[in-house]
């Protein structure tokens, strides 16, 4: 693929996977309720809940794949984008339902099993897309369950550290086996995405 | 032996050790209705039908027989598509032929591993693709009600690639000329699996 055949297919992937992120729908609000108080429910809602566990992961992966300065930039500008969207979601009242974890999946799923060469500002693009949407669906959650800014506090310390250790650990990687199974872990995301946007067109939860 | 900073020896350990701490929905002190459930029913699924598992053992098998990078791409390609057949079946699009299919899928694809057909990849690529639809199509449509989405197509996902890692972890014997032939040779027992599948799916 000559490099500006692979521009254009960066543009259009960012474009379509932008639109589809930044979708003003989302889907289930809910939180995990660990008892130990808001920051620590806000830790355990992002590691035991995935429906934002997963594309989190996927993320990072692909950022990783994608080298050290991609992965740094996931890791500043992700954290920061599901601060925004979350204290948006704070004060939002109610959202629509939309299946938006499954297209989070499906998109950056795709993009880990494909290891996509995207520009570093679509990597960015993808990040802050993720974090704003996601951040907007857990700070109507939060703000549903009392655990408020606090809750949104300990999510974004364990997303940082999460994407941080993921994302490094793939950057490590030199063997050729093992980036191909980032990759097949990326194209299981993908099935996944696309089986809960099935789902969610059946009528299922 | 002291292990060295860059020991690729400890990935794998590394790897484990993460996997189980994230991996701690079920050990949570409250009570989530349906969510461990649809991990297991989505994991068990795969392995329900005779059918389905030698078909996906088969590419696994074939995938190895074939090598690097049919190894790694006719597994990830099986899941995707099968996902994809999975959608169609769950927005309600009929797929005639379902069983044919599935019958056929293992009836070939033994056939490939049991004669050690080696064709361009594109092609292996293909035909394991439209088979995948028949089995997706069928998982599609039988998925139980009430059940979490998410945690199901996990659990359903993740058996898909056990199923596959388990013939890729059996094509290791491709190695030894002994291990060959007892590959062809199950190959050759799915295949007349897949005709017994094909007649009872005919009849």
């Amino acid at each position: 693929m000559s490099r500006r055949d692979c521009q254009h297919t960066s543009r259009v992937a960012l474009a379509v996977g932008g639109t589809l992120l930044g979708w003003p729908w989302c889907a289930e609000a809910h939180l995990v309720t660990t008892g130990l108080g808001p920051v620590y429910d806000g830790i355990g809602h992002l590691l035991v809940t995935p429906e934002d566990l997963l594309p989190v992961l996927a993320l990072a992966l692909f950022a990783g794949l994608r080298g050290a300065g991609a992965g740094r930039r996931v890791l500043g500008v992700l954290p920061s984008a599901w601060f925004v969207g979350g204290c948006v979601g704070l004060l939002a009242h109610g959202l629509p339902v939309f299946p938006i974890p499954a297209l989070s999946l499906l998109i950056l799923g795709t993009l880990v099993a494909a290891d996509l060469r995207l520009p570093l500002p679509a990597v960015s693009a993808l990040a802050l897309g993720l974090g704003l949407v996601h951040g907007l669906l857990n700070g109507v959650a939060m703000q549903q369950t009392g655990a408020g800014g606090l809750g949104l506090l300990g999510l974004l310390a364990a997303l940082f550290v999460l994407v941080a250790l993921v994302a490094a650990g793939v950057v490590s990687l030199h063997q050729q086996w093992t980036r191909i199974a980032v990759r097949v872990a990326g194209s299981w995301m993908a099935a996944m995405g696309l089986l809960m946007l099935g789902w969610f067109l059946h009528g299922g939860n | 032996m002291r292990p060295t900073r860059n020991d690729p020896g400890r990935l794998p350990w590394l790897g484990a050790m993460t996997l189980m701490l994230v991996w701690t929905s079920w050990a949570q002190a409250h009570i989530e209705h349906g969510q461990a459930t649809g991990f297991v029913t989505g994991f068990g699924h795969p392995w329900s039908g005779f059918d389905h598992v030698l078909a996906m053992i088969a590419v696994g098998i074939w995938g190895a027989q074939l090598g690097a990078p049919a190894l790694w791409l006719l597994p990830v390609i099986f899941p995707m598509v099968m996902a994809q057949g999975a959608f169609l079946g769950l927005i309600g699009l009929p797929l005639p032929g379902g069983e044919v299919g599935i019958a056929l899928s293992a009836l070939l694809l033994g056939a490939m591993v049991g004669g050690e057909v080696r064709p361009k990849l594109v092609l292996a690529a293909l035909l394991v693709g439209a088979l995948a639809v028949f089995h997706g199509h069928a998982h599609g449509t039988e998925l139980p009600a009430g059940q979490n989405g998410l945690l199901y197509s996990m659990g359903f996902v993740i058996a898909t690639g056990c199923l596959h890692g388990l013939g890729i972890a059996l094509g290791l014997l491709h190695r030894w000329p002994t291990g060959k032939l007892a590959l062809r040779g199950a190959g050759a027992l799915i295949a007349a699996m897949g005709m017994l599948f094909l007649w009872k799916a005919l009849a």
